[in-house]
């Protein structure tokens, strides 16, 4: 291990040993416990399921109002990646190349969206989007979540476009590209890593965020995790099922974290790492 | 290099200023709206003035809230900050172990905020979690749905189970940038560990840590969801955070006047803190 390779010794090992266990135990547990009979959890605390069994998971995977909680999520948080995505290249590529007139207090402006506490958005949107009849839509939450993810995509793609030579741009019009053609072509291969980056840290944020997708829905849109909270309080019973379903909300993260592994920490750090 | 000044770049910029003018601006907008007027219902307003931010600024409930708000942020930052700068300093560097680690210390970060509750919920509960199960069977009474002591304890404890790795991703990457000549020149001087960490790696992770401690404030200002779902706020209003108050008085007892009085003055003060966040990174960026 690279430990011994750095004479620290095995100290930095144990360290993170036990601070991994401390993360892992947690989700473990979760796991452990959506692989349970009901009887089985309430019963006695065990470390792994004695009768493991796959009923939990089927209750989910058949039951319509359980796994369209996953497709209206899944729809919403797509969408917004699309929308975030498609209006955030332009715009950094406008604040990693030029100056203009008001630029730094846009910049900022953008930042306080980020910034902005769900909770006080959570009245006026319900109202908004209430008043033009987008109430209880994939839409309304995909726009919702603009709020935050528009700002956080343009200042990642920023961070990832100033890592690229302006004189690529020149030579290009030169070469007599237009500005569209320049951009697709040209532009857009050469920063697909942050692309892939931004739209990790768009899908990800409108996926793990409850306060305004609940708050903008009903029915039709209702998200899993909204889906989730209702059990709890109607029956705070089905312990198998409450767990299955967290499981399944965390598979999707885990799934690619590792083809982003190396950016994590510039898309925490809102591209400026 | 100085970028050229160019004004047509507005064009570029305008789907974004439309986009999130219909997300932010109207939407402020009617808070302003509500937050100088007053209703006997009907849809009837009449003007208020600043009657309702009085009222917030005076109210005792909201003094409550922010101080909870406060302590629970400052506890978060003592924590978390040290520990995660811990973490970093102990990652491997390189290699299969470094990514592995790098995922695994992820995992939390992705985890949707009302399962990070549910996860918590679960775990402390002394029938069937792990955590309250063994807590009880050595003797501790552990309860966090009574015991306001033990709910603060809870959602501290799992705020830095979510977050910690954050804070030491952020300052993993500061680290990475530190060229290995810088530790061959401290080997040769003899430096001890505390000189290369103060001299070395902690000036280097400066600006990381700024971003990070920036970032850890701001969200734990605002947080809502994690301690709604493991204790809804109480017991009492023990772990009622400035957020879970305002929600509660805006969508649950629908005084709208005052939600909106309350939710300018929440969204000023963390204007106040953009602002310090967004001068910090951007002289860091101007620098080198």
């Amino acid at each position: 291990m690279a430990a011994a390779r750095d004479g620290r010794g095995w100290g930095p090992a144990i360290v993170m040993t036990i601070y991994l266990l401390f993360l892992l135990v947690p989700i473990y547990w979760l796991v452990n416990m959506s692989f349970k009979t009901n009887a089985e959890i309430t019963g006695a605390v065990s470390l792994w399921p004695m009768n493991p069994t796959l009923d939990n998971y089927r209750v989910i995977l058949t039951d319509p109002s359980w796994y369209m909680g996953y497709v209206n999520s899944l729809t919403y948080v797509v969408m917004n990646t699309v929308i975030s995505l498609a209006v955030a290249l332009p715009a950094a590529y406008a604040f990693s190349r030029y100056r203009f007139l008001g630029d730094r207090h846009l910049f900022f402006w953008l930042l306080t969206n980020r910034m902005a506490p769900p909770a006080v958005f959570a009245l006026p949107f319900f109202q908004l989007y209430s008043a033009v009849g987008l109430f209880d839509t994939h839409v309304a939450v995909a726009l919702a979540h603009c709020l935050f993810n528009v700002p956080l995509a343009v200042w990642i793609l920023e961070g990832f476009m100033s890592g690229v030579p302006r004189e690529i741009d020149e030579t290009a019009y030169v070469d007599g590209y237009s500005f569209p053609r320049f951009f697709v072509r040209i532009f857009m291969p050469l920063i697909a890593s942050g692309i892939g980056v931004a739209a990790f840290f768009c899908f990800m944020f409108s996926w793990v965020e409850l306060l305004l997708s609940r708050t903008l829905t009903s029915v039709n849109a209702k998200p899993i995790a909204a889906t989730m909270t209702r059990t709890v309080s109607a029956s705070g019973l089905d312990w198998g099922v409450l767990a299955a379903a967290g499981v399944l909300t965390i598979v999707p993260g885990a799934l690619v974290i590792w083809f982003v592994r190396n950016y994590i920490a510039k898309g925490f750090g809102l591209g400026r790492v | 290099m100085e970028k050229p000044v160019n004004n047509r770049a507005w064009f570029l910029v305008l789907p974004v200023l439309v986009l999130v003018a219909f997300s932010a601006v109207i939407p402020l907008m009617t808070v302003v709206n509500y937050s100088v007027q007053d209703t006997f219902g009907n849809n009837e307003f009449f003007w208020n003035g600043i009657g309702w931010f009085k009222e917030v600024l005076e109210s005792d409930r909201v003094h409550a809230a922010l101080g909870r708000q406060l302590l629970f942020s400052a506890i978060i930052l003592a924590i978390e900050i040290p520990l995660g700068i811990f973490i970093a300093l102990n990652m491997p560097r390189r290699g299969f172990w470094a990514s592995l680690c790098l995922v695994l210390m992820a995992l939390p970060l992705l985890i949707p905020w009302n399962v990070v509750g549910t996860i918590w919920q679960v775990f402390g509960r002394v029938d069937i979690g792990l955590l309250g199960h063994t807590l009880a069977a050595i003797g501790i009474d552990y309860n966090y749905v009574n015991d306001p002591v033990d709910a603060w304890a809870t959602i501290i404890v799992m705020d830095v189970w979510h977050w910690t790795s954050l804070v030491a991703l952020l300052c993993y990457a500061g680290l990475q940038s530190i060229p290995d000549a810088y530790y061959q020149a401290a080997r040769i001087d003899q430096a001890s560990r505390w000189g290369v960490f103060r001299f070395i790696e902690l000036p280097k992770m400066s600006g990381v840590l700024l971003i990070a401690v920036l970032l850890r404030f701001m969200d734990s200002f605002m947080i809502y969801t994690e301690p709604f779902v493991v204790t809804g706020g109480g017991p009492g209003n023990a772990t009622t955070f400035l957020s879970i108050d305002l929600v509660k008085m805006a969508i649950g007892q629908f005084d709208l006047g005052p939600a909106a009085a309350f939710s300018l003055i929440y969204f000023l003060v963390i204007l106040l803190i953009s602002w310090v966040f967004y001068t910090v990174m951007t002289a860091q960026r101007e620098v080198p």
